[in-house]
Formats: C-alpha cells, sequence, structure tokens
C-alpha cells in the first residue's frame, strides 16, 4: 500500500507518518513523568545564559545575514571565487555560454 | 463521430487556440470590468485544462496522439505541421497550465492595485500558449518559434515593475540570454535541414546517422536548451529574473525554463535515441559520454545554488538560487539515466527526473508565492528588515514550513519522493554523486532555516506592528500548492503510477514515438 | 570551393555578431551584435534553401516547359526565414526599448556598470 519501489529499496510514507506518530505518543508519555511543580515568575523559568544578563529581544536577535557567520567565514575563499564568478554584467553571461559550449565540443569530439 | 469525439480528435489544436485567443480577448473583456476579465482569464485557463484532462485521459489509456496542421495526404510531405502527443508532453502540459491558473488567483489580490493589467493578462495567457506548444509539437521549426513567443512574452513581464531600474536590467538579461540561446538552437536546426531535408521530430529520429554535423547539433540543442533551462554555470540569469518580478510571474517563466527542460528530454531520448549506443570517443559509447557531461554540470548546478543560496539577503533572490539547485537535481537524474541506459536504475532515475519536474514546480513555486506574500504585507525584499511574521500570518506560516521541508527533501513530503528514487539510482552509478545530492539537500534545509527565522520568528518589529495575514486568492494559491505538496508526499505511488511512468515510458520507448509517423501517415 | 564561401559567410556572422556581445561595453553594440548573429542564422536558411535552375513555387506563372513539382524550389527554407525575420524584429524592438528605459534609470549605457543585481 502506498509504497515507492526504487529497484534496490523502498519508501512508505503511511508507514513513517504512523511510526513518527507512536513516537510522538510514547514521547508524550515519558513528558509526563516530569515534575510540575515548578513555581511561576522565579527564577526557574527564566532564561540562563551562561550567567550573561538577558537583554530584551529585539537586541538578542540575530539579523539574517548574520547568521551562517561561522561557516560563510571558513568558506571565505570559495565565496570570494564565486562572488567573482557572479559579476552581474550581461557579457559574461554569453561567455560562460560561449565557454559551455566550446568545452562540451572539445569532450564530445567536434573540434 | 460523437460531439465528445470530435472534441477529442481536435483538442491538441485547442489547447493551444484556446489560451492563444483568450490572450487577445482579454483586453476587449477588461473594457467591460477588471473583476469579469480576471476571471475570464481562469475560467479560459481551466477550459483549457478541460482540454487537456480529456486529451491525457485518452492518450494514457489508447496511446499517443498524432494531430496535422495541413495536408493530410501531400505528394510533397513537408507543407505541414505535426502535433504529437504522448504521455510526456500530457504531464509537462499538466503542470504549465496548474501553474498558470495558480498564478492567475493568485493575481487577483497581489496585483490589484497595479496598473497595466489587461497587458499582463494578455502576456500571461501568451506564456501558457508557448509553452504548451513546446510541449505538444512535433515539429522541431515550431519548437523553435514558441521558444521566441515564451522569450518575447517573459520578458516582457519580467519587465513588469517598470518603475524599478532592476527589474529593466533584468529583463533585458534575460532576453539577451534567451535570444541568443534561442538563434543557437535555430542554427541548430538550420543544420538539421540541410542534411536530413525534414523538420518533424519524429523523421529526424528515424533518419538520423550520427554524422559529424549531427554532434555539433547536438551539442548545441543542448547547451543553448540547458541555458534557457538554467543549467550552471550558465544560471545567472535565473536569480536575477526570478528575484525582481512579482512571484505569480515567477511560475509563468518557470513554467517556460520547465517546458525547455522538456525540450532537452526530447532531444536526447527521442531525436537521438536511436543512436545513443553509437561509439563515440575512446571507444566509449555517446550515451556515456552525454550523460556524465550532464552530470557533471548538473553537480556544479546542486553546489553554487545551494552554496549562494547561503548568502543571499534578497528572500526572492534566495529562493531563485534554490531553484537553480533544483534544476541540478533534474538533470543529474536525467544525467544518470543516459549514462546508465538499458539498466533497470536508468528507468528508476527518469522516473525521479520527471517526478521532480512536478515537485519542483510545486515547491519553489509555493515557496515564491510565500515571499510575495511576505512582500505584500511588509514591502521589504531584506530579510534582515523583517521579523516575527507569525505572530499575524499563521496560514502563510504553516505554508512556508510545507515549502521548506518539500524543497529540503524532507519525508515525508513531495520533495522526498522524487529525491529519493534520484538518490538511490544515482548510488548505483557513483556513490559520490549521492552523497553530494545529499549534501546538497541539507545544505537547502539550512538556507530555508535561515529564512523561517529571520522571517517568522523572532521579536515583532515596531513597523510590522499592524501587519495582517495575506488575502484569500493568495491563501487559496498557496494553500492548493501545500495541498499538492503533502498528497504527492503522502501518496508517491498514486501519482507514479498514473503520470510519472507513462510519461518516463514514453520517453524510452522512442520507437513507438517514430513510427507513429513513419510508418503510417 | 566557390559554393562554401556562403557557408563561411555564415559562421564569419555568427563570429562577428559575438564579438560585440562579449567585448563591447555599450548596449546598443550588443543588441547590434545579436541582430548579425541572427543575420547570420537568416543567411544559412536562405543558401539551404537555394537550388540551380529551380523555379519559384508558383503555381499561376510558371515558365512554359518546366516539369511539376520536380524543378519547383520547395518553399520551407523561405518560409522558415520569413517567420525568424519577424521574430527578429520584435526582439529587436523590446531590446531596443529596454535599453531606452534603462538609459533612463541608470543613466548610462555601459554594460559595466548597469550590474546592481549581481552575485
Amino acid at each position: 500500500m502506498f509504497s515507492l519501489e526504487s529497484g534496490s529499496g523502498f519508501w512508505n510514507p503511511v508507514l513513517w507518518v504512523l511510526a513518527l506518530f507512536i513516537l510522538f505518543l510514547l514521547f508524550y508519555g515519558i513528558r509526563g513523568f516530569g515534575k510540575s511543580t515548578y513555581k511561576k515568575g522565579t527564577e526557574q523559568t527564566k532564561v540562563f545564559l551562561s550567567g550573561n544578563k538577558e537583554t530584551s529581544p529585539e537586541e538578542m536577535h540575530v539579523k539574517a545575514s548574520n547568521l551562517y557567520w561561522g561557516f560563510t567565514t571558513s568558506m571565505k575563499s570559495l565565496y570570494s571565487l564565486l562572488r567573482k564568478m557572479h559579476t552581474g554584467n550581461t557579457s559574461d553571461y554569453i561567455l560562460w555560454f560561449v565557454v559551455v559550449l566550446a568545452v562540451v565540443f572539445l569532450i564530445m569530439g567536434v573540434m | 463521430m460523437t460531439f465528445l469525439e470530435t472534441l477529442l480528435a481536435h483538442s491538441p489544436a485547442l489547447v493551444i487556440a484556446t489560451p492563444l485567443l483568450s490572450a487577445f480577448l482579454v483586453p476587449l473583456v477588461g473594457r467591460i470590468s477588471p473583476r469579469i476579465r480576471d476571471i475570464f482569464a481562469l475560467v479560459m485557463l481551466g477550459v483549457t485544462g478541460c482540454f487537456i484532462g480529456l486529451l491525457a485521459s485518452d492518450v494514457l489509456s489508447h496511446g499517443s496522439r498524432v494531430y496535422v496542421f495541413g495536408a493530410k495526404n501531400l505528394s510533397v510531405p513537408l507543407v505541414r505541421i505535426l502535433f504529437e502527443v504522448d504521455s510526456m508532453g500530457m504531464f509537462m502540459a499538466i503542470i504549465t497550465v496548474m501553474l498558470a491558473g495558480i498564478a492567475v488567483i493568485y493575481s487577483w489580490s497581489f496585483l490589484q492595485k497595479q496598473d497595466g493589467l489587461d497587458k499582463y493578462y494578455t502576456l500571461l495567457l501568451l506564456v501558457t500558449t508557448s509553452a504548451l506548444g513546446m510541449e505538444l509539437t512535433g515539429d522541431i521549426f515550431n519548437f523553435f518559434v514558441f521558444l521566441e513567443i515564451s522569450c518575447i512574452a517573459s520578458c516582457a513581464l519580467i519587465a513588469f515593475w517598470v518603475e524599478e531600474g532592476e527589474a529593466l536590467e533584468a529583463a533585458f538579461k534575460y532576453i539577451v540570454v534567451s535570444s541568443i540561446g534561442a538563434l543557437f538552437v535555430l542554427f541548430a536546426i538550420g543544420l538539421l535541414y540541410a542534411q536530413y531535408n525534414a523538420l518533424n521530430i519524429a523523421t529526424l529520429a528515424h533518419l538520423l546517422q550520427f554524422s559529424f554535423l549531427d554532434k555539433i547539433i547536438l551539442v548545441l540543442l543542448l547547451v543553448s536548451l540547458g541555458m534557457k533551462a538554467g543549467l550552471a554555470p550558465m544560471h545567472m540569469w535565473i536569480p536575477d529574473s526570478y528575484g525582481r518580478t512579482p512571484p505569480s510571474i515567477v511560475l509563468l517563466i518557470m513554467s517556460a525554463t520547465l517546458a525547455s527542460f522538456y525540450g532537452i528530454l526530447r532531444v536526447i531520448f527521442t531525436m537521438y535515441g536511436n543512436v545513443l549506443t553509437t561509439p563515440l570517443r575512446f571507444s566509449l559509447p555517446a550515451h556515456l559520454i552525454i550523460g556524465w557531461i550532464l552530470i557533471a554540470l548538473a553537480i556544479v548546478s546542486i553546489l553554487i545554488g545551494v552554496i549562494m543560496a547561503l548568502i543571499q539577503t534578497d528572500l526572492l533572490r534566495l529562493i531563485a538560487y534554490a531553484a537553480v539547485a533544483e534544476i541540478g537535481y533534474m538533470f543529474l537524474a536525467i544525467g544518470t539515466s543516459i549514462a546508465a541506459l538499458g539498466t533497470t536504475y536508468a528507468t528508476v532515475a527518469l522516473q525521479g527526473g520527471v517526478l521532480h519536474i512536478l515537485n519542483d514546480a510545486i515547491d519553489i513555486g509555493l515557496l515564491f508565492l510565500v515571499a510575495g506574500a511576505i512582500y505584500f504585507v511588509a514591502k521589504k525584499r531584506s530579510l534582515d528588515d523583517i521579523s516575527g511574521l507569525a505572530r499575524n500570518m499563521k496560514y502563510t506560516t504553516v505554508f512556508f514550513i510545507i515549502g521548506l521541508l518539500a524543497v529540503a527533501g524532507m519525508p515525508p513530503l513531495n520533495g522526498f519522493t522524487s529525491k529519493f528514487l534520484i538518490y538511490e539510482s544515482v548510488y548505483q552509478v557513483n556513490p559520490i554523486l549521492s552523497i553530494i545530492a545529499l549534501l546538497g539537500s541539507i545544505l537547502l534545509l539550512a538556507v530555508f532555516i535561515k529564512v523561517f527565522y529571520a522571517a517568522f520568528l523572532g521579536p515583532e518589529l515596531p513597523e510590522l506592528k499592524d501587519v495582517k495575514e495575506a488575502p484569500r486568492s493568495m491563501l487559496l494559491a498557496m494553500g492548493f500548492l501545500a495541498a499538492l505538496a503533502v498528497c504527492i508526499g503522502l501518496f508517491p505511488n498514486i501519482f507514479l503510477d498514473a503520470l510519472v511512468k507513462p510519461a518516463a515510458t514514453a520517453l524510452l520507448d522512442h520507437a513507438q514515438y517514430i513510427n507513429m509517423v513513419v510508418g503510417g501517415l | 570551393m566557390i559554393e562554401y564561401i556562403p557557408y563561411i559567410g555564415v559562421v564569419a556572422m555568427i563570429l562577428i555578431g559575438l564579438y560585440p556581445i562579449l567585448f563591447r561595453r555599450n548596449l546598443i553594440k550588443i543588441v547590434i551584435g545579436i541582430s548579425i548573429i541572427e543575420s547570420g542564422v537568416n543567411l544559412f536558411l536562405i543558401i539551404l534553401g537555394y537550388r540551380d535552375g529551380g523555379v519559384a513555387p508558383i503555381f499561376t506563372s510558371l515558365p512554359p516547359g518546366t516539369t511539376y513539382p520536380e524543378e519547383m524550389v520547395l518553399p520551407v527554407p523561405q518560409a522558415l526565414t520569413l517567420t525568424s525575420i519577424v521574430i527578429g524584429v520584435a526582439v529587436l524592438a523590446l531590446m531596443l526599448s529596454l535599453v531606452m528605459h534603462i538609459y533612463r534609470k541608470y543613466g548610462t549605457l555601459d554594460v559595466q556598470k548597469i550590474r546592481r543585481l549581481k552575485e
């Protein structure tokens, strides 16, 4: 029922959703064992930021362009190459077309 | 003949004629009332959809159809145009008309306050006509004509926000790229005509010898249609033009792009289907070399698409780079299928690729519509200027989560079903390819989690305090695509058996396509 | 040898057309380049249609003594060329109007400076 054969394996989304649902019930049950005797409005419900002071949410929000800062910084050489490639110049778009055309011609043994 | 049979017999022509004629009726109807014009465009697309449905049900149960424009019996058998309708063409036509219908519904509210909407609907219907023509025609020159129509009409649509210089720049880049691509296609068509004195795809496929000139033709068609389909490193026009147009127009340009992709499939599998196994170079068969060229370009597309998407801050442009990566997945699938021609997993790869055309249209389309909704309410392009939208836009948030998971290939949504078929079959060719494909999916997930965090989570910005939910027609369009994404994700085998498998079989069975024309007519 | 000259001309026109597109900075020159490539392709289609000693395929004005239909020229390449010219005019008009509007917005026609959309 509803399964997808690929020749070497299969994928059944309905089974998968069922398994996910059972897992959810399981974890929900486990959650029930937790203590519910915390006191609202005390230190217990506050965010713990390694001892740093919590500021307003507007100041804590990380802007989109700063997300993945670590990844982009460590890949700096790759990114500078790609930025150089995407010049935005119309002539370069056609240059890439001509280059690909020439390379494929060479591989196919026309030239 | 009953009325229905007559209608069916002429529906290949009617599929083209209905949107074409209504395109030129739209300005007249717009004179009566803009409201009627909006509904008229949707109704005419619905009628086209009915013809496509009628034709598809017949093609899927009784095999392909040939429709003759011009003389039926002629001593000189060239002065006519044939439409050859098979399951693959029907599959693409269904996607095209679906995207166009959704674009119309979406633009009811999205473009409500813009002027020039008469021309907008005319061009919208023209792009639809041209994409449908490219998918149904059996004549290579006719294919070129429709390609040029789509190029001109989409260029005019890209320049829709004509007050912004960037839109004009994007339109100029688009028309330079696509008109040069189309001219090289025309040159290849001229070479084909010079050799075989024919323009019909089936006749050409029958006569093709894989001579020196045929290699040149193949390369010209592959590379120029690849550029129109957005294959890296010729993809740069995609972020420019997708990122600067209203999202409803992006859906249409995407359908034209997918039609070019269909052109590549038709050229390789049907036109060169007979000669794919001839030795080409270093005593390697041609299909191996062509397949690996496509695989290499596809890997470049996937990597460039996701890596560049990671650093974008303009939301529409970011999704456009994700679209480049998705196109890479389609090329990876067909490249694998060609490189491993004849094996069982080649068929699986082709099925995955064909299903991914549909999934790409749904997922990327949905994300563009959500991005458009954000732009509509917040009037901001950059992700840095928006945050905390989930508070006021609950439905849009849900649709974005569905789109995010689908485009990243997370189970159980539709993106996973086709990517699953692609991973499994690509693994048989080379495990490294499948690792790169998985890596691309993971990075796509990372990219869209960033968007989700930046746009929907976080604190409410003061200038976005009184943002409202997107209007109803936009929600309807997004909801339709999201529902399709979930449906295909949960019941993939229904779609696979009904639409994708016949389409893949039609592509692989080029002898049948050829015999429809060469034997009988 | 002499019959190859038109084909050499076609290739030359396509290469000449590519030169301004790739290396010239003025948008108008890029448009001219595209126009030259298009003329080259059209010339190619016209050459294909040439048949030595053929007559135009007009039934009512056939020269006396022609055998029908062997000596008539099949008009397919001419039809293709006409279609292609019409499309070319439309593309040319659209491109020039875009160039005009770009000049209004950017104040320049230098392709190196018209790149607000990049990366």
